[in-house]
C-alpha cells in the first residue's frame, strides 16, 4: 500500500519542524515508524488470513512471558469433534485451542464470533448438548463426544430457524457481529422457558451485548419467535 | 495463554493421584473462571486434569432427612433450577441466578464457583505490578489505588479483595459443608473454614489441602430456609459482579418474634461474610425494622472504607434492612 493511502486513512502528518510536528508525533508516533506499525499490522493480517493453519504452529500461541523450559512436550491432542451433526477429526490440536478458536481456524465455520474472548460478551454462544455455553472458555479437546450446534447448523437447508427469520423480520441487528451469539442464545432461551415476557428475555439475555444497541428490537424478535415459531419461519 | 498438558480423567482417584504428583497442575471442570485467567497470564498450570466427566453432578437427597447433596460438578444452572433446591433454600437458587450470564451457568460448576478467585481489577490483570495475590510481597495495588468494588470487613494491609461469588453467600448463610477428597482420603470442611481473609497471606484463596478435590457440598436440613432471600446489589440490572449481597433467612414466631436468623454478606469481604453478631442480636426481637436496622449496625460495626468504597457501609446496612424485611413479609 502507497504511503499516501496511509496518510489519507490515519492522517497526513503536518508541515515538519513547529509544535503541531511535535504533537502529532506524540499521539501518532514518528511518521516513519507509524508507517512501518501499520505495514506491519497489515501483513500480519493478511499472513493470518492466508494461513489459517497457523494454529498448528504451537509457537503462534506462546504466550512471551513462559519460559520455553516451562513448556511441556507438546505432542497435539487428535480430537473428534461432531458439530452439527458432522464429525470431524482434528488431529495434532494443541490442547489450547478453544472450541471458538478450532471452529473458526480449524473447521472454517467462522458464524460463531469471537467477541471479548473472555467470556463477557456472548458473541461465541454455541450449544453443546443443546445448552448455551460461550465457546471462548471451552477447550475444543473437553467436548469429544458433545453435539455441538453452531448458527451455521440451526437452517434446515434454505428454510432458517425461526429465530433466525424473526431476526431478520424485527431487524434485530446493526452491524450484525452479535448476531450469531444472540441467535444461539436466543434459540436456548425460547427452549428452556425463559422467554415468557419481555422483562424475562432481558434477564435471560444478558449474557449477551449488543454495541450497536439493537436490544428493543432483539427482543421484540424472540419474543415472536417465542409466540410464531411455524409463521416467523420462512424460505 | 501457557503451554500445557491435558489429560480427561474417569476416576475420581486417579484425578487426585494426578495433581497430587504434580503441584503446579490444575483440576478443569467448567473452565469459565480457570481458562480466563489463563488467558490473562495469572494462572499458568503446567498440566491441566480434566474432571468434567467424573460422577459428580448429582443433586440429591440425604438419608434420614439430613439435607441435600450437590455434587461438586453440577453446573450452576441446573443446581439453581432443582426442584430440592428451589423449593427448600430459595435463598440458593436466587443466588445462583444472580450470578453471571445463563451461557456461564450453564457451564460453571459448583466446585469451580466455590473456587473462583476475586475479580479485583490488579489482581486480575498482570499489568498492574502490584498484587500481593497474585506476586506475594509486590503490595496491594488496590490499597492507595481505585477500589470503589472492595472490601470493607476483614480485609488487611495487604489485599483488600473480596470474594466473587453470590453462591457462596448462600451457602455461608445455609450452613454447608464441603465435602473434599484428597490424597489423605476425605475430609468435611464447615462453608465458614473454606475460605480465608487474607492476613499476611493473601495468596492462599482456602484452606484445602494440595491435590484435595471438592467432591459435594452439603445443606443440611434446615426447613426454616424455605423463608429466605437473596438480594444482590450491582451497577447493572443484570449480568454484574455485587457491591453488596445479602443472603438472609429468618425463622418468625407465631408471636412474631425471630426464633432463627441467618444472614451473610456477599461483596465486602475476602470471603462469604457471615454476620453472626448480627443473628445473634436478631433472635428474640419482633421482626421489624428497627431490629433489622440494630442487625445492620451490628453486623458494619467494624467496617473499616478506603477512598472509594465508603457507600458500601451505608448500601451493606440497607440491604440488610431490605432483604430481612423481604423474608419478614413472606408468607409463613
Amino acid at each position: 500500500m502507497e504511503d499516501e493511502t496511509f496518510d489519507s486513512l490515519f492522517g497526513a502528518p503536518p508541515p515538519g519542524g513547529d509544535d503541531a510536528d511535535i504533537e502529532h508525533q506524540l499521539l501518532f508516533g514518528n511518521p516513519a515508524s507509524r508507517r512501518a506499525f501499520l505495514k506491519q499490522i497489515a501483513g500480519t493480517g493478511a499472513a493470518l488470513a492466508l494461513a489459517p493453519n497457523l494454529l498448528n504452529a504451537p509457537r503462534a500461541f506462546a504466550a512471551e512471558s513462559v519460559p520455553a523450559q516451562a513448556a511441556p512436550a507438546m505432542g497435539g491432542l487428535d480430537v473428534r469433534l461432531k458439530i452439527n451433526g458432522k464429525e470431524f477429526a482434528l488431529q495434532k490440536l494443541d490442547p489450547r485451542v478453544t472450541l471458538l478458536d478450532a471452529l473458526r481456524e480449524r473447521l472454517n465455520l467462522t458464524g460463531s464470533k469471537k467477541g471479548c474472548d473472555h467470556g463477557q460478551c456472548g458473541a461465541c454462544t454455541v450449544l453443546i448438548n443443546g445448552r448455551r455455553v460461550n465457546s471462548c472458555l471451552a477447550l475444543a479437546a473437553a467436548h469429544e463426544g458433545d453435539e455441538i450446534t453452531t448458527i451455521e447448523g440451526l437452517a434446515q437447508g434454505d428454510q432458517l430457524h425461526p429465530v433466525q427469520s424473526a431476526f431478520l423480520e424485527h431487524d434485530g441487528f446493526q452491524c450484525g457481529y452479535c448476531t450469531p451469539g444472540q441467535i444461539c442464545s436466543a434459540v436456548a432461551c425460547i427452549k428452556e422457558g425463559h422467554a415468557k415476557d419481555d422483562a424475562e428475555i432481558r434477564e435471560w439475555m444478558s449474557g449477551n451485548l449488543c454495541r450497536c444497541g439493537a436490544y428493543p428490537n432483539i427482543v421484540a424478535a424472540i419474543r415472536e419467535a417465542r409466540e410464531n415459531p411455524a409463521t416467523s419461519s420462512r424460505a | 495463554m501457557n503451554p500445557f498438558t491435558y489429560t480427561r480423567v474417569s476416576d475420581q482417584q486417579q484425578a487426585i493421584a494426578a495433581v497430587a504428583a504434580a503441584p503446579q497442575a490444575k483440576f478443569l471442570g467448567g473452565g469459565t473462571n480457570l481458562i480466563d485467567l489463563m488467558k490473562m497470564g495469572v494462572e499458568a498450570p503446567p498440566q491441566l486434569i480434566d474432571i468434567g466427566r467424573l460422577p459428580l453432578a448429582q443433586v440429591e437427597e440425604l438419608p434420614d432427612g439430613k439435607g441435600i447433596r450437590i455434587g461438586a460438578l453440577a453446573r450452576n444452572s441446573d443446581v439453581a433450577e432443582h426442584p430440592l433446591i428451589a423449593q427448600r433454600y430459595p435463598v440458593l437458587s436466587q443466588a445462583f441466578l444472580a450470578g453471571a450470564s445463563p451461557q456461564l451457568r450453564n457451564m460453571a460448576t459448583v466446585g469451580g464457583n466455590l473456587l473462583q478467585r476475586t475479580r479485583c481489577y490488579y489482581f486480575y490483570d498482570p499489568a498492574f505490578p502490584q498484587c500481593n495475590k497474585r506476586n506475594p510481597g509486590s503490595g496491594c495495588g488496590a490499597l492507595n489505588g481505585f477500589n470503589r468494588i472492595h472490601a470493607i470487613l476483614g480485609q488487611s494491609e495487604q489485599c483488600i479483595a473480596t470474594n466473587p461469588s453470590d453462591m457462596n453467600v448462600a451457602l455461608a448463610a445455609l450452613d454447608a459443608v464441603v465435602r473434599v477428597h484428597g490424597p489423605e482420603g476425605e475430609r468435611e470442611i464447615p462453608i465458614g473454614d473454606l475460605h480465608r481473609l487474607p492476613g499476611n497471606t493473601p495468596n492462599v484463596d482456602t484452606n484445602l489441602w494440595a491435590g484435595e478435590l471438592i467432591t459435594a457440598v452439603d445443606l443440611p436440613a434446615m426447613p426454616f430456609a424455605v423463608r429466605s432471600h437473596y438480594l444482590k446489589m450491582r451497577d447493572r440490572a443484570s449480568y454484574a459482579f455485587a457491591l453488596v449481597s445479602v443472603a438472609a433467612v429468618l425463622e418468625v414466631g407465631a408471636d412474631g418474634k425471630i426464633k432463627e436468623a441467618r444472614l451473610a454478606l456477599g461483596g465486602v469481604a475476602h470471603k462469604p461474610w457471615r454476620a453472626l453478631e448480627a443473628e445473634k442480636q436478631l433472635v428474640g426481637q419482633t421482626a421489624d425494622e428497627r431490629s433489622f436496622a440494630a442487625a445492620a449496625q451490628a453486623a458494619l460495626a467494624n467496617a473499616k472504607a478506603y477512598k472509594y468504597n465508603e457507600f458500601k457501609i451505608e448500601l451493606a446496612k440497607r440491604s440488610i434492612i431490605r432483604a430481612l424485611s423481604t423474608v419478614a413479609a413472606m408468607p409463613s
